[in-house]
């Protein structure tokens, strides 16, 4: 048992530091750590610097253009990334197509769409999600009917994140209507521009626009954007679910939402003295900093043993319900840091260009916004509620 | 023992229940909030024409309620509504007029409660946080009148206030309850400027500069330096009124998650039909009762001694926020992805209750405010 990182370890995570001190424009990370609206030019501008470097596809092995890193080497990345305020990469290409085509897809499709995601030609999104088919994903109903050399694809996907900037949906389709729902699911490859589809936004809570509804209605889709075989595509899905699920713990954003709690919680004062030395208030700080060093280790440890057995497995679960609490703890914490200046919000204060005074201290204006807007995290990539329904039965056998 | 409100209080709750279902429905308040003043000056009037302002005050200042469980009922219908018009900021300012005020002073009150004067309550600094004696924006004497300089901070319905009751440091140190005073002061006072903003869960509020303001003697509301009991009851007040409001909101946010949970089907069946969804429906209904309870304690203990009201007032503001946040997020969680869309009511339900732990003291404030009365009650 050897938790200390290794010597080659240590001077990956310099390798890292130096890079994006060196290529991080500091625009950008300014703008990620004052919370800032990114435009779809600010994501291609980071994904530009990284595919230069090689380092796009952390999870993608060498001989597709990926990193071919390992789990300690994913993990330095990601929190290195997160501290310097690198633009969250947008994971539908990258991180949940790529894989799917890497172990499921056709040669040519493969040599079609990986370098396309690597230089950012196509910008996908996600088509799973419908209104009648959340946490029972497998009750799909967006049909794909075979037709000669296309597929006519008629339906609605929701919840599309940065459906707004794509051009490609990659989709779960129904091509079966009998037997078990799970045997009559297809996964489709869609380019966007085909008539027939429609994107329409879905305002949040807190009145941004990050997700849409896409409407499909005859869409024609040449039958060789099918990856794998027809019918098959639920075990594509649970593919791509599980690997979501890896990065899904976002024990970097933690890291660096407790650093910044903190620095908020010194600068705030109650009673003439520090936040952060209020009996209430150390409590709540050091509870969720305890949580946050074992679940550290839990996401190592789980993504250790998946490297030796092939692939993340139920455990992963783990990591999203506790890696999102630990998230949206830490999030309430930092609203709840700002007393009263946490109640202004300025919308426009959000965009980069905004220069006005700010009401209240500078970081002020997305502490409450962001808590609202993170109640998403216990709800999307599986709900925390299928997450214990997945440990239940296949870790617990209950 | 009876539990029961009066009929008074019934026809009072009724009433707006009444106007919420039929002119205050969630689009409309939905349009509402994106307007400059960030409520609407029809609503108001029509409040007004109700006589609802009027349940605020005592009869003695021309109102016919103004009592605890009065403010309890009134405020939890609003609640319900999620109706933003700037109830608590009258009945913050407006009650240390009552309380305070000269007889000239007081009959300001009539045009208040008909609708037309729109009062806030300027109290909270930049630096104060939840501690209502750390007044530092001073109030200098000049001849009989008096020299304002300073900072308020989100002073609620500050925007569209006409009048102020403003908080300011007469005398003592900074942080001394001793040495504050009160303020009568008009919104177009020479020397002070204020900066509206929008308030993250509807409504609008402003942060106000007061630039040398001069005031006449007449301006003064109360006695010199002893204005701290006075700030503390309307708080106390406000604690109750947002207590009950948070209860309101609450309930609309577990009625509204309740119906989803039997419309909305998945694998095969009503989601409510699943038992671990069934468990914390209940463990909600439970903690919403507690907060009901607490804001019964609280509205009885209003006239009661000074310890025995502010510890019900803290228990019930503390409850307010740990309950709030439970209740807010779970209705969310509980809904899924579609509690999430601004285009639906619950979301802004839940926004509502828990920014209230920002306003007033929030949930830690009040726990050690509770243990520190404690302490002065039994030494």
């Amino acid at each position: 048992m050897d938790m200390s990182f290794t010597q080659q370890e240590k001077a990956f995570q310099a390798e890292v530091r130096c890079f994006l001190q060196e290529k991080l424009p500091a625009r950008l990370s300014a703008a990620v750590k004052a919370g800032k609206r990114l435009s779809k030019a600010d994501h291609e501008e980071w994904h530009a610097i990284l595919a230069a470097r090689g380092w796009l596809a952390v999870t993608w092995p060498k001989q597709h253009g990926g990193t071919g890193w390992n789990a300690v080497q994913r993990h330095i990345f990601e929190e290195e990334c997160c501290a310097a305020g690198a633009p969250r990469i947008v994971p539908f290409g990258v991180n949940m197509l790529g894989p799917v085509l890497i172990k499921f897809g056709s040669e040519d499709q493969k040599a079609h769409y990986l370098p396309r995601i690597l230089d950012g030609t196509d910008w996908w999104c996600q088509g799973y999600s419908e209104p009648g088919a959340g946490s029972d994903l497998a009750s799909l109903q967006c049909k794909a009917v075979r037709r000669g050399d296309h597929y006519i694809v008629d339906g609605q996907k929701t919840w599309t994140t940065l459906g707004q900037h794509a051009d490609w949906i990659f989709c779960l389709v129904r091509t079966a209507g009998d037997g078990k729902p799970q045997e009559g699911i297809s996964f489709l490859l869609i380019d966007m521009a085909i008539p027939g589809i429609t994107v329409r936004p879905i305002l949040t809570l807190d009145g941004e626009h990050e997700i849409n509804e896409v409407f499909f209605e005859g869409v024609k889709v040449p039958a060789e954007n099918l990856v794998g075989e027809e019918n098959k595509g639920w075990t594509y899905a649970k593919y791509l679910l599980t690997h979501e699920r890896t990065g899904i713990a976002g024990v970097g954003f933690s890291t660096t939402g407790l650093a910044h709690l903190k620095s908020v919680a010194q600068r705030q004062k109650a009673h003439g003295v520090p936040l952060a030395d209020d009996p209430y208030f150390a409590a709540r700080l050091a509870r969720v900093e305890i949580e946050l060093e074992a679940m550290k280790t839990t996401n190592l440890r789980v993504l250790a043993a998946a490297a030796k057995g092939g692939g993340p497995g139920p455990e992963s679960s783990m990591l999203k319900i506790k890696g999102t609490v630990i998230r949206q703890e830490i999030n309430d914490l930092t609203r709840r840091a700002l007393g009263p200046y946490a109640i202004p919000f300025v919308s426009e204060s959000l965009d980069q260009g905004y220069n006005e005074e700010p009401i209240g201290p500078d970081y002020a204006g997305t502490a409450a916004r962001e808590y609202f807007n993170n109640r998403k995290l216990s709800i999307f990539g599986g709900s925390n509620e299928i997450q214990k329904n997945i440990i239940a039965k296949a870790l617990l056998r209950l | 023992m009876d539990f029961t409100h009066s009929d008074d209080r019934r026809m009072l709750a009724d009433t707006i229940a009444r106007f919420v279902r039929e002119n205050y429905a969630f689009e409309t308040r939905a349009e509402i909030i994106q307007g400059d003043d960030r409520f609407a000056r029809e609503k108001w009037a029509d409040f007004a024409e109700l006589g609802l302002i009027g349940a605020l005050f005592e009869e003695a200042d021309g109102g016919f309620g103004g009592g605890g469980f009065d403010l309890a009922v009134l405020f939890e219908e609003l609640g319900k509504g999620l109706v933003v018009e700037p109830f608590l900021a009258t009945l913050l300012a407006g009650r240390a007029i009552a309380l305070a005020g000269s007889d000239d002073q007081k009959a300001m009150l009539a045009a208040v409660i008909s609708g037309e004067t729109l009062l806030a309550f300027a109290h909270s600094e930049p630096q104060s946080r939840y501690d209502l004696a750390d007044v530092a924006l001073k109030a200098e004497r000049d001849g009989d009148g008096f020299i304002l300089s300073g900072d308020k901070s989100v002073v609620i319905n500050g925007g569209t206030a006409d009048l102020f009751v403003v908080s300011a440091r007469t005398s003592g140190a900074a942080g001394d309850a001793a040495g504050l005073s009160l303020f009568l002061v008009d919104a177009k006072a020479d020397g002070l400027t204020r900066r509206a903003f929008p308030c993250i869960d509807g409504g609008g509020a402003a942060e106000l500069k007061f630039d040398a303001v001069k005031l006449p003697a007449s301006a003064l509301l109360g006695a010199r330096d002893r204005a701290y009991c006075v700030i503390e009851a309307v708080a106390g007040l406000g604690i109750l009124a947002l207590a009950s409001e948070a209860l309101g909101a609450m309930e609309t946010a577990k009625t509204l998650t309740l119906d989803y949970l039997g419309a909305r089907k998945q694998f095969g069946r009503p989601i409510g039909a699943f038992q671990a969804l069934q468990h914390r429906m209940a463990d909600m209904l439970i903690e919403i009762e507690q907060l009901r309870s607490a804001v019964i304690n609280a509205a009885g203990a209003l006239t009661s001694d000074r310890l025995s009201r502010e510890k019900s007032l803290s228990a019930v503001k503390y409850l307010c926020g740990k309950i709030g946040r439970l209740v807010a997020e779970e209705c969310i969680q509980l809904h899924g992805g579609i509690g999430m869309t601004w285009e639906y009511a619950l979301p802004h339900y839940c926004k509502r209750i828990v920014m209230i732990d920002h306003m007033l003291g929030d949930e830690d404030h009040h726990l050690a405010r509770y243990i520190a009365l404690s302490k002065e009650a039994a030494p």
